[in-house]
């Protein structure tokens, strides 16, 4: 059973096309970013998965099933603009949002505890909301959407507004998510946070598919012919090397389309370099992204 | 728990605990309190010390007007000309002075001269002048019965009866639409009250987004539903906090008002309809709230809309006193079947007369499915509007949406 299955939805509000004709899938246990620059229509893509606004058209299916009150409880969800009770302590907003997934009052309270235990905020438990910062605001949310251990996580822009220390934090527990086999959708325009957590991609723009699919299977695909080099010395001439390109720490050497990056390793340690940092150049997803939209466009 | 049980709940505590609500709640036993001893101080000057009188001069030009000129603790001062009357007004000898003009017994004028502004003349002493002139023009003509009989010619005592010619249990007068008017206008306070948390906490959420939150976990029918039960359920609670302190106050205000508490009377079917009325009006106007929260961007906003369905439900408060001269006027047929002023109107009138059958029936009936049709309207503007955080539509907008919404 896939954990998310969406089928060509479109969406418009007034006259602009916010979702067009979007599908894509996600399986159990995996970790799938949702990305795109801002206005791509990520959230309007969340909205309609969380039944939150209906789609004009197309299907969505979350765990096999059309989104019920049952489902509901089955799915956690960190919106992109949080919002908590202002004027309610921290363990009172927890334990009310967790028994709205189907949680019991004591098992609500022990688990909250236990997570802001994890957290480091148990101390601040009795606190009002608001009177937290920006930050302990987003782990409280975060808290408030996997406290009811659910089998798909719907993360929209997670580390936005977060202190590093708090990022890690947060990185930590969404790793441990997977690791417990749920389904996680991370949406957000950090491409970088997605290269590093996710297996799969969606990438829209203008609220249409840009690229689709497993990130190792995307990223060699616009894998340009070169490779980045730091050796001990002058690396002197290489055949196969059409051009250089210097950058900080080290070179970037563009190959002529004959020559593979193994025959130019093979030629440095024929050489006897010492060779410091050899890698294949693949673009950033960030790289790809200006490529693509820029293709369309 | 059902999860409409579980707002409901979390609405109720979280209404009841608020500082707004604490003070309402507190504040309307406090006001009548203060109210009742204002009418104390206010009234206590009405009446002097039995051993005080009060003397008014008068200037008789006809001649006659000599006799019974104590009349209960005013004292009539004779004076020759109205300058002497004048000059015993100045320096304090009368309260005030009359002249009693030559061509009286003809035109009927009499001429009253005071120091004091006034909206009119006291009714004790126009009472006090009547009877005076009343007294001297009979004298020696009729009995002296005849002439009291002639000052206070009746005592109207009514009994209503049953159309089998039986003394009805329910007789009507001023006591027996007491509790319905004290019923009426706390409902129409609660009400705008409770439809102002209604609509300022749909605003919060909206605002502080948490909106989304919930409506990952819930339907909105259930959130809506939940929110509107819970917030009844706490103005209900307020209300009835009302009613319990009302002992107290009847028993403090009858020191005050006197005989006339003891007049108050329950009108028949009261407590039925009564309680029809105020659960049904809650559920309405709350319903409306639900709405107007649905529309606005802001709890600001809200509350401002908020204001226009508000101010019907004082509409039949405003005419209640024109109710006791046309009790069966078409306007109040209409006032009892409009919804928004339904519940006032139905309860304002149980006190005065009686309302037909079919009115109730009709009246209650286009109660509950406005209920039905507002709350169904709520829910889809909701759900249009869940996200328009910072704009209000117009009304034009408002419309269409609903119809492809």
């Amino acid at each position: 059973m896939l954990a998310v299955e969406v089928s060509h939805i479109v969406k418009s509000f007034a006259d602009k096309v916010a979702v067009d004709d979007l599908s894509f899938t996600v399986a159990q246990g995996e970790m799938f970013g949702l990305i795109g620059p801002n206005g791509a229509g990520k959230t309007t893509t969340i909205r309609m998965m969380m039944d939150i606004i209906k789609p004009d058209s197309g299907e969505v299916a979350i765990l096999g099933e059309k989104l019920s009150e049952a489902t509901k409880n089955r799915l956690g969800y960190l919106p992109e603009e949080r919002g908590l009770y202002k004027k309610l302590c921290v363990l009172e907003s927890i334990v009310y949002l967790a028994s709205l997934k189907g949680m019991d009052r004591h098992s609500a309270t022990e688990k909250a505890k236990e997570l802001l235990n994890q957290t480091g905020m148990l101390d601040s438990r009795k606190k009002k909301i608001e009177e937290l910062s920006k930050g302990m605001g987003q782990i409280i949310q975060f808290i408030v959407t996997i406290i009811h251990d659910p089998q798909l996580v719907i993360l929209d822009e997670p580390f936005a507004g977060l202190d590093p220390v708090n990022t890690e934090l947060l990185k930590g527990m969404i790793a441990d998510l997977r690791d417990q086999g749920k389904a996680v959708i991370l949406s957000t325009h950090q491409m970088n946070q997605v290269e590093e957590l996710c297996d799969r991609i969606l990438m829209i723009n203008n609220g249409r598919t840009v690229l689709y699919g497993d990130l190792g299977e995307i990223k060699p695909r616009y894998a340009g012919n070169s490779v980045l080099l730091n050796v001990k010395g002058e690396p002197g001439e290489i055949p196969g090397v059409t051009g250089r390109r210097p950058r900080r720490g080290y070179t970037e050497l563009i190959l002529d389309g004959e020559t593979t990056p193994q025959q130019v390793l093979n030629h440095l340690v024929s050489r006897g370099m010492v060779i410091n940092r050899f890698e294949v150049a693949t673009p950033s997803l960030n790289e790809i992204f200006l490529k693509e939209a820029g293709k369309k466009s | 728990m059902n999860k409409t049980l579980l707002i409901f709940r979390h609405e109720f505590l979280h209404t009841i605990k608020r500082k707004g609500f604490i003070i309402m709640t507190l504040i309307v036993p406090v006001l009548a309190l203060v109210a009742i001893g204002a009418f104390q101080l206010i009234s206590a000057p009405e009446e002097p010390p039995v051993a005080q009188t009060i003397p008014i001069g008068y200037v008789d030009e006809v001649g006659g007007f000599s006799r019974h000129t104590t009349q209960g603790y005013i004292n009539l001062v004779g004076f020759d000309t109205p300058d002497d009357a004048t000059a015993a007004l100045i320096s304090g000898d009368v309260s005030e002075y009359f002249v009693i003009p030559p061509d009286y017994i003809s035109e009927g004028v009499i001429n009253r001269y005071t120091l004091e502004k006034e909206v009119e003349t006291p009714p004790v002493i126009t009472a006090a002048i009547k009877n005076f002139l009343t007294s001297n023009l009979l004298e020696g003509k009729v009995p002296a019965e005849t002439v009291y009989r002639i000052e206070a010619p009746l005592d109207l005592v009514v009994t209503r009866l049953t159309e089998t010619g039986e003394v009805a249990t329910e007789q009507g007068g001023f006591g027996n639409i007491i509790i319905p008017g004290i019923f009426s206008l706390l409902l129409a306070f609660s009400l705008m009250f409770s439809s102002s948390y209604l609509v300022q906490g749909l605003g919060d959420e909206k605002e502080s987004r948490l909106i989304e939150v919930l409506l990952s976990s819930v339907a909105t029918r259930q959130l809506l539903v939940g929110k509107v039960l819970g917030l009844g359920a706490a103005g209900i609670a307020q209300v009835v906090i009302w009613l319990v302190s009302a002992p107290l106050l009847l028993k403090l205000a009858s020191s005050t008002f006197g005989g006339f508490i003891s007049t108050i009377q329950l009108p028949a079917n009261f407590i039925v309809l009564g309680i029809i009325y105020f659960v049904l009006g809650y559920l309405l106007f709350a319903a409306l709230a639900a709405g107007v929260g649905a529309i606005s961007p802001n709890a600001r906003e809200g509350q401002q809309l908020s204001m226009i369905y508000s101010l019907f439900a004082f509409v039949p408060l405003w005419f209640s006193s024109l109710l006791f001269i046309f009790p069966n006027s078409p306007v109040w047929v209409v006032l009892t079947i409009f919804p928004v002023t339904a519940p006032m109107a139905a309860m304002l009138r149980l006190g005065v007369s009686d309302i037909a059958a079919w009115e109730l029936a009709v009246s209650i009936a286009v109660l509950v499915l406005s209920i039905i049709g507002v709350m169904l309207i709520a829910i889809r503007a909701f759900r249009t509007y869940l996200l328009m955080y910072g704009k209000r539509p117009n009304w034009g907008e408002i419309i269409q949406n609903l119809r492809s919404g």
